[in-house]
């Protein structure tokens, strides 16, 4: 960008001179130079940064009224249901916000995913990426916990309990992390202090997040780099905000249907019920968002054996960027790599479906052919790919493939040979 | 290294300084890390007194102890002689039902899986003794694993028989 901008007010200079913010802010939220052809898949960046937002605005304020100790944590949520002003409406978006901000960050992957963001020179950024969805993932399940319901309690104890399959050490880390002998109040008084921090981590993360991005610049939907000094960028304002908007005002329509008109599809009825030492409900399920992990868990018929693979499930993503081995980034371009993308995404469904089913007969075997098959397509059809595959030719810039034939002629003409 | 360089006063001060950070880090972790444990009122809770005269053969009570379910179950005679009749070779996690009792009539056991902590169900499972919904294990008429992913044999508190009609766990 030529451009270069300068505060144009006297006090805008005064501060601007002091601490550069405004520069910072125009360069990054303005100027910044994006590729034309990102598409709507390119939104949910935007989308999940306005969750963040709402979890941690929401999240504040039910903070308010909550109260952490095992005997009033359940009376203080229906308390916040009934009797604080708008206190539904508050909890019904946090408790819903978790599951649209799932939704959006499986999109965002999905999306990585196919157009191989994650490739040179972005795997810093994919790889902070998975460490947001760990952080993500740790924040919703004890927020889980906190309204100590049958569901709360009973997805803390068995989560809990994956930790005492460490050998040795396994009984003192558990009475350590419970701060007693079972789960109760000393463990939902210290998820409560964690729930409220690692959110502020999680914003921290995206801050390095899109700092990293802002390095080399964003992907897009043909995977080849941008032609510096081309027509091949437009600035971020007006172009991506306005698309971003327009993409979030749809987001937040769904979200708000959630909200109004069945805030408890997705969560679970015993929840509405009290934590109950003395009585596991008969069919413990996690948050839907979760439920692809779990059934990886509950597949491998060794306790030990199932806690690796399911932290393993995740931790492998971390490695993607040097086990896809094909230097072409985007899936338009790998006629191959496409089939096994859909597949894989179909599997990981199937996963997802697989681990609300109770743990017997036919699921457990489907759910071994499934798990087996999602740790086949990192560790062998990916590294492979990358050497038998034969790609399509890439587009010489963004601008090409858009321009008819006799616009590419004249190009071809002109270009220096 | 031919111009290995000589051990000076500056490098002293440098890994002295280091070894005194790291080790005062490490001292103030202690607490940090150990306010974690069980604390002292946590701790005082630690037995239980139950009182068994009303629970007839074939009957089973649970009563809370540090926060965990303990099955008090009285075996009927069938129980007793499945539990022992079972040949060892076959226990996923071997234990003689003898060594799970104190006397074979009275079950006394903590009711949580082995495998990830539910409370297994009474009476239920391919073996008649105890089954956990949650990831499908089977517990035999001694609380012992039969099938399923839970690794070892629900576990035996400890406890003794203060007289016929009271069980102190703990
Ligand atoms: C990454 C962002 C966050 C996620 C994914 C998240 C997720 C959740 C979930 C799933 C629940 C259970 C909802 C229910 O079923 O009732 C919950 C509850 C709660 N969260 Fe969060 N949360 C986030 C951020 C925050 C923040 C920043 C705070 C405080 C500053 C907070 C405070 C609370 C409180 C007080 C509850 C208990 C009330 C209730 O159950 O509705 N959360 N959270
Ligand atoms: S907790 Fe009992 S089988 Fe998993």
């Amino acid at each position: 960008m030529s451009t270069d901008y300068k505060p144009q007010s006297a006090v805008a200079k005064w501060i601007d001179k002091r601490l550069p913010l405004i520069t910072l802010f125009n360069g990054h939220l303005m100027q910044y130079p994006t590729p034309k052809n990102l598409n709507y898949w390119w939104t949910f960046g935007g989308i999940l940064t306005f969750c963040l937002v709402t979890q941690i605005i929401t999240g504040l304020v039910l903070a308010m009224h909550y109260i952490a100790d095992a005997d009033l944590a359940f009376s203080s949520v229906e308390h916040i249901m009934r009797d604080v002003n708008y206190g539904w409406f508050l909890r019904y978006i946090h408790a819903n916000g978790a599951s649209m901000f799932f939704i959006a960050v499986y999109i965002h992957m999905a999306r990585s995913l196919f157009y191989g963001s994650y490739k040179e020179p972005r795997e810093l950024i994919w790889i902070i990426g998975v460490f947001i969805f760990l952080l993500m993932i740790a924040t919703a399940f004890m927020g889980y916990v906190l309204p100590w319901g049958q569901m709360s309690f009973w997805g803390a104890t068995v989560i809990t309990n994956l930790f005492s399959a460490i050998p040795v050490f396994g009984e003192s880390i558990t009475n350590w992390l419970w701060g007693g002998y079972s789960v109760g109040s000393p463990l939902l008084t210290r998820f409560f202090t964690l729930h409220y921090l690692l959110p502020f981590l999680i914003f921290g993360l995206v801050i390095l997040h899109v700092w990293a991005l802002h390095v080399p610049g964003n992907n897009n939907p043909e995977g080849i780099d941008v032609v510096q000094g081309s027509q091949d960028t437009v600035p971020f304002h007006p172009h991506y905000v306005v698309k971003d908007v327009f993409a979030l005002l749809v987001f937040m329509i769904i979200f708000a249907g959630f909200v109004f008109f069945t805030p408890n599809l997705l969560g679970h009825t015993d929840n509405y019920i009290q934590a109950n030492p003395l009585q596991t409900p008969e069919h413990i399920v996690p948050e839907w968002y979760f439920l692809p992990f779990y059934a990886i868990l509950r597949a491998i018929p060794d306790k030990l054996g199932g806690v690796i693979m399911m932290v393993s499930a995740i931790a492998i993503l971390a490695f993607l960027p040097w086990l896809d081995t094909s230097k072409v980034r985007s899936a338009k371009y790998r006629p191959l790599f496409r089939q096994f993308y859909w597949i894989f995404l179909a599997n990981f469904l199937l996963l997802g479906y697989l681990g609300a089913q109770p743990a017997e007969g036919i699921y457990v075997i489907i759910s071994r052919i499934a798990t087996i098959y999602y740790f086949v397509h990192f560790i062998i059809i990916l590294p492979v790919l990358g050497f038998v595959e034969k790609t399509k030719p890439l587009p010489k810039s963004i601008s090409e493939p858009v321009l008819n034939d006799k616009e590419r002629a004249a190009k071809a003409a002109t270009a220096p040979a | 290294m031919s111009d290995s360089k000589p051990v000076t006063r500056r490098n002293f001060l440098y890994i002295s300084t280091a070894a005194f950070s790291a080790a005062g880090a490490a001292a103030i972790g202690i607490p940090l890390v150990s306010q974690m444990n069980p604390d002292a009122s946590v701790k005082a809770l630690a037995s239980t007194e139950v009182d068994v005269s009303t629970i007839v053969p074939g009957q089973s009570i649970t009563v809370l102890w540090r926060g965990k379910p303990v099955f008090i179950r009285r075996r009927t005679e069938v129980e007793i002689a499945e539990a022992k009749e079972v040949k060892i070779e076959d226990l996923p996690d071997p234990e003689i039902d003898d060594n799970r009792v104190k006397n074979p009539e009275w079950l006394v056991m903590v009711g949580i899986c082995t495998h990830l902590g539910c409370i297994p169900l009474g009476n239920k499972g391919d073996y008649n003794g105890w089954f956990c919904p949650c990831h499908g294990s089977h517990y035999d008429t001694s609380g012992r694993i039969r099938k399923g992913p839970a690794p070892t044999n629900l576990e035996i508190p400890d406890y003794v028989f203060l007289d016929d009609n009271t069980i102190k766990i703990g």
